[in-house]
């Protein structure tokens, strides 16, 4: 990305305890998600771009209009900046029904509609709940109504911080659904902000590694997930997130095949139509390498890779990242093994992929 | 009652009438800088506001009186205008009664903005709201338990109003003579049914003002909440 990037930010903030510091360029569409453990600044972050930080200094532009410039002083007030912003703990208006909330944004809202009323109400499965008082929603129903609401003031961006972090699993699993709706069917921008890998790879198209309020990686999340060289490379749950599509199904061994950028796999049946776009995770653990292509395995999806990066831990393990004709992946290898095989980069090596899992 | 009576009790209530709804135009944006502001000054206001609560009415009165009076400043200033003194006046009396109730106004406010928080007035920011509108549109609407407390208490406070009265206002039939002056007024003339009857009158409203407060305090604000609700 360069300096013509839709979404820029280059901005710091300084707190008695904290400090940020990041520059960020993001892309016009789809879903960049900001990504960090507590504490690295992703929501101050996130509330730069809203305008909630008086004392940020920096440089903010949006679709060409500057938002924030310190050095011309220009600060443009909150209200005064086209984003919608769902907040965590939703903060709907007690005082309102939720009709009430909604129509609080529509009637405020300026610029050319992308979504009316009764679609943000059909999008987030809002109309049983309209005339509802706001103290008698569950979260998730608490966190749509927040999310129709942002959409209805007619934003050209929207900014979601930690929209699902405070409801339980089961409410989590009902809520996901409706974000990557909101992904598919409109063309606004997004900035998600969380701390969960899982949410950070079902949903966002661009991935920013927040740490202690600096940028540690940015880039498309295929791109970063592949990475051996940073925080969450060490992680256990260390895997690539491939964007693929449906490809074919084989109906007499139930499986389907989902195909990405230079390769593809099998899978357990999946319910998609072919040509549908699916994410597919393959976790670390689950592939293994060989030097020979081996003959006579129970293994699916064995594909022919080149070693482009070893990364050795404490603990006994190596780290393997390979490219398959453009595509990356990675693979968790003991140590011993990674040395027996002499692996290195450049080596042409055979990845067996155990499982890979459809996120939705 | 008679007419002295009658004319007592107008006065009264003209009197609270127009220091509550003055004290609301100046006592909420008050109330709003002193629950908002991270000023160092909020301590010093606060405490200037509070002030009526322990000073006695004597103590405001005169300090008022020699302001308002023919030689104050403020006297001097009605007089250069062709407005006539305040003092000993309806006029003055409103004045005082401003002064004197105004920690009675401002503190519900302020508590009631308080808890209203940033969290919501951010949120409306992010849906466009303006300043302005924030607070109409939801500051106002979360605190106005706090609007009704305050309108109470101020109104029955200057109702309950004597000594300050006294100081200021006098004891001038129609001008200042309010229903606390004229118990005191009866008394002296040992005219203790008169007094009574009047003394009743105040004894069932204050019951039923702080009954109306507590009252407030639970089912009032839900009630209340409702009849806001859109």
């Amino acid at each position: 990305m360069n300096a013509a990037s839709p979404i820029q930010a280059r901005v710091a903030l300084r707190y008695p305890a904290f400090e940020l510091d990041v520059d960020l360029q993001l892309p016009a569409g789809g879903v960049s998600a900001l990504f960090g453990p507590s504490g690295s600044g992703k929501t101050t972050c996130l509330r730069c771009f809203a305008g909630l930080e008086r004392g940020s200094q920096g440089r903010i532009v949006v679709d060409g209009e500057p938002w924030q410039d310190s050095a011309t002083g220009r600060f443009v007030p909150p209200h005064r900046r086209p984003f919608g912003f769902v907040f965590q703990d939703a903060r709907l208006f007690p005082h309102l029904t939720v009709r009430g909330n909604l129509r609080y944004a529509v009637l405020r809202a300026v610029g050319p509609t992308r979504i009316d009323f009764d679609e943000a109400v059909q999008l987030l499965d809002l109309g049983d709940l309209l005339e509802r008082h706001t103290d008698r929603l569950s979260g998730g129903e608490r966190q749509r109504c927040a999310i129709a609401r942002a959409l209805l003031t007619r934003p050209r961006l929207l900014l979601l911080d930690e929209p699902l972090a405070a409801l339980d699993e089961a409410r989590k699993a009902e809520l996901l659904p409706y974000l990557e709706r909101l992904r598919d069917a409109l063309s606004i921008p997004m900035i998600y902000v969380s701390h969960s890998m899982r949410e950070v790879a079902r949903l966002a198209d661009h991935l920013v590694l927040l740490e202690r309020g600096r940028v540690q990686a940015s880039g498309a999340v295929s791109d970063i997930t592949a990475r051996t060289d940073l925080a969450f490379s060490d992680d256990d749950q260390a895997g690539v997130v491939l964007l693929a599509h449906c490809a074919a199904h084989d109906a007499e061994f139930d499986l389907t095949q989902v195909q990405f950028e230079g390769g593809a796999l099998w899978l357990p049946r999946v319910a998609c139509p072919i040509g549908q776009a699916l994410r597919v995770r393959v976790a670390a653990s689950d592939v293994s390498l060989t030097l020979e292509p081996p003959r006579a395995t129970s293994i699916l999806n064995v594909l022919a890779a080149t070693v482009t990066a070893r990364r050795d831990d404490s603990r006994g393990r190596s780290l393997i990242q390979l490219d398959l004709r453009g595509t990356r992946l990675l693979a968790r290898v003991t140590r011993r093994s990674a040395t027996l095989l002499g692996l290195r980069v450049g080596q042409a090596v055979f990845a067996q992929i155990k499982g890979a899992a459809v996120l939705r | 009652m008679n007419a002295d009576d009658l004319t007592a009790l107008r006065l009264t209530i003209a009197l609270a009438g127009i220091t509550t709804v003055l004290l609301l135009l100046i006592g909420t944006p008050i109330a709003w800088w002193l629950a908002r502001t991270r000023s160092r000054l909020q301590p010093v206001l606060a405490a200037v506001v509070a002030m009526p609560l322990v000073l006695p009415p004597t103590v405001l009165g005169f300090y008022l009186l020699l302001l308002l009076g023919p030689h104050g400043a403020v006297g001097r200033l009605m007089g250069a205008l062709g407005l006539g003194t305040l003092a000993f006046s309806f006029g003055g009396l409103v004045v005082a009664s401003i002064v004197y109730s105004l920690p009675f106004v401002v503190q519900p406010l302020q508590a009631a903005f308080s808890s209203v928080g940033e969290a919501a007035l951010e949120a409306a920011a992010t849906l466009r709201a303006g300043p302005w509108d924030r607070f109409a549109s939801v500051a106002v609407p979360l605190a106005a338990p706090g609007f009704l407390a305050a309108v109470v208490l101020g109104f029955a406070h200057v109702v309950g109003e004597f000594g300050i009265v006294l100081m200021i206002g006098g004891d001038i039939p129609g001008a200042t003579r309010v229903l606390s002056v004229a118990i005191y007024d009866r008394v002296e003339a040992m005219d203790y049914a008169g007094a009574g009857r009047l003394a009743i009158g105040l004894l069932v409203f204050s019951f039923v003002v702080l009954l109306t407060m507590n009252w407030l305090g639970a089912a009032g604000a839900t009630l209340l909440g409702r009849a806001v609700r859109r």
